[in-house]
């Protein structure tokens, strides 16, 4: 059963022009009610984290969010459009202007980081091969990459394919990014610098970041705004500052997640 | 409804390369190469009519700076400024040295050689392993997992009955047609039962369901041990103390040597059968068709046949768990696995078939 509105942590704020809009969003698999209710705005520029527990559904509010699942009920506006509604051309069109990183990096194996960064630019642009090839490096550069261009994913660590990844993500210059679980399983060093990546890239290129992390210290580092979803609340229990949220939550399972204790 | 962004454009003043409006991704592309052109000589590249930019502009204005040779960037606005100098600090990481596949013909054909040595290697080291292997389950029988060998003998026999009965009975179909023809000329039609006889059960009914053994099991053990590799699954095995040969290849390669005589049987049958029907279709009833099997196929070529079957289903399996314990990482390592299990498969079955052709002439069977 859902938690009494009263007791979450929710701070909305009213945005101007939302990248993202979710309103009402409930999604089941049969009788299972993963979440219901969830609504939440996106502003450009901002780096929005959504973040909970394990089997809360964050990867899966991910998927409905780049239009690879239907949600059993609610909207959702991407760039000002309903992706779900969206359909040939259009489709194609608003999914060239959103990037999304895999938690694995998802990428192509027999394709080396050069071609995988290329392979959007192919697809979605007329740029002829040396300028995106040129194009394709400037990404592996933005992201640490540039000796490793001609290396296949099957030679790469972990971390580097998350941030080859992001490059590929960013192929298009995709004004949306979506993250899912960029530094879970990287080390800290390794982490803090994607951290500070992320917060470079949203500063100098205006890119608007959805990141479903449930890493605390990236979740402090890089999130502007967050919304914190619960199992056993099947659904939102907190929305505002992450700092905030540290700070002052009142919601047991808030502070709990924020203060590192057991529930 | 798509965003609204101003056109991207160019234009050359003199020694200055003037470039305007939107300097993005979807924009560039149809203007790369004439800014190229454009940028030939010139000393200055102006941004100052540049409205906004990302990183794929940035790289169309580094490019035309780099072919100008030494022009000087200029009018850049604050924002437009930090992408070129992101762009600008991307471009200057070191890259690789060389591409993989740049190496020199007689370094390219050493590597080939070295790489071929190794798999030599590797597979030496195997059969030592798995015939160390099968002798120490001779002495304690219980080292073989019996619920393994149940599933692998289910999935590898019961369930390729099928395949192999209909290609057995149109193989047997094809055989005594194709034959008829020339036998028909020299009024020989009685020896067709006998020369399909003696093809099956000798040759075809083997060789075919060790291919039918490759293309199912082969690859599928290939594929599965690939996976449990590239899964660091094998690697956890060793590290628990569980052999990896006890646990995932002696039970595959038992229950392939104990399935393919099986598979060759029914192969030989129902091409029998198939060519039976033929020849009644040709006027040959079947007890004829039954009197000349008797008297031309002998119990030798039988034993002999689903004799050599058994080291073909030997080979196969063991080509196919090898490909796939010595899979490399990645999800390609496992297609890789599973190619090479299928063909070596299939040349190590044909290779041996020969062999046994010549140990088979030479005992006089």
């Amino acid at each position: 059963m859902a938690d009494a509105p009263e007791m979450a942590d929710i701070h909305r704020t009213r945005v101007e022009d939302p990248v993202v809009e979710a309103h009402d969003l409930t999604m089941a698999f049969g009788s299972n009610v993963l979440f219901r209710d969830v609504t939440f705005q996106v502003a450009r520029g901002e780096v929005f984290v959504i973040l909970g527990g394990s089997g809360c559904g964050k990867s899966t509010l991910l998927k409905l969010l780049i239009g690879l699942y239907r949600p059993s009920q609610g909207e959702i506006h991407i760039l000002g459009e309903d992706l779900q509604a969206a359909q040939g051309a259009a489709r194609r069109d608003l999914l060239s202007r959103l990037g999304v990183m895999w938690q694995s990096g998802a990428l192509f194996g027999s394709m080396t980081l050069l071609e995988n960064v290329m392979l959007p630019l192919e697809e979605h642009t007329r740029l002829p091969r040396a300028a995106r090839e040129e194009v394709a490096r400037v990404k592996l550069g933005l992201v640490g990459l540039s000796d490793a261009a001609n290396r296949l994913p099957a030679e790469i660590s972990g971390g580097m394919a998350k941030r080859a990844g992001i490059a590929r993500a960013m192929a298009l210059d995709p004004p949306l990014l979506f993250l899912d679980e960029p530094s879970a399983g990287l080390d800290p060093i390794t982490s803090a610098g994607l951290d500070q990546l992320i917060k470079d890239l949203a500063r100098d290129l205006g890119t608007t970041f959805v990141v479903v992390t449930h890493e605390l210290q990236s979740i402090l580092a890089i999130g502007d705004r967050c919304i914190m979803l619960d199992k056993q609340a099947q659904g939102m229990i907190a929305e505002g500052d992450p700092r905030e949220l540290r700070d002052h939550a009142t919601h047991p399972t808030v502070r709990a997640f924020f203060r590192r204790e057991a529930a | 409804m798509g965003e609204t962004v101003e056109q991207a454009g160019f234009d050359r003043q003199g020694e200055t390369l003037c470039l305007r409006g939107a300097l993005v991704t979807r924009q560039v592309g149809p203007i790369w190469d004439a800014v190229m052109k454009a940028a030939r000589g010139v000393r200055r590249v102006d941004l100052s009519g540049v409205s906004s930019l990302d990183t794929t502009g940035a790289a169309l204005v580094l490019r035309s700076v780099a072919v100008a040779g030494e022009a000087q960037v200029e009018g850049a606005s604050k924002p437009v400024a930090a992408v070129m100098e992101r762009a600008r600090t991307a471009l200057a990481a070191p890259r690789p040295a060389s591409g993989p596949d740049q190496l020199p013909l007689v370094a390219a054909v050493g590597a080939w050689g070295i790489s071929l040595l190794q798999r030599l290697v590797v597979s030496t080291g195997f059969l030592g392993e798995t015939v160390v292997m099968g002798a120490a389950v001779l002495r304690y029988p219980r080292r073989l997992r019996f619920n393994d060998l149940l599933r692998h003998l289910d999935e590898a026999g019961l369930r390729a009955f099928p395949l192999t009965l209909l290609l057995g009975t149109l193989i047997g179909v094809i055989l005594a047609f194709q034959s008829s023809i020339p036998m028909r000329q020299f009024g020989a039609e009685i020896y067709i039962p006998p020369l399909v006889g003696i093809s099956l059960v000798r040759e075809l009914g083997p060789l075919v369901a060790a291919i039918i053994l490759a293309g199912r099991t082969g690859s599928a053990f290939a594929a599965e041990l690939g996976t449990m590799t590239v899964n660091e699954e094998i690697d956890a095995l060793r590290i628990m103390g569980v052999d990896p040969m006890a646990m995932l290849v002696l039970p595959r390669l038992v229950a392939a040597m104990l399935v393919m005589p099986v598979l060759s049987l029914l192969m030989d049958l129902s091409g029998l059968i198939g060519m039976g029907v033929v020849m009644a279709n040709l006027g040959f009833p079947p007890a004829l068709v039954l009197n000349q099997l008797e008297q031309w196929l002998t119990l030798g070529g039988l034993v002999g046949g689903l004799g050599k079957s058994v080291i073909f289903g030997l080979a196969i399996a063991g080509i196919g768990c090898r490909s796939g314990l010595s899979a490399g990482r990645g999800p390609r390592a496992v297609g890789d696995a599973a190619t090479a299990a299928v063909v070596g498969g299939i040349v190590a079955t044909v290779v041996l078939d020969g062999l046994f052709a010549v140990l088979f002439y030479r005992l006089g069977w």
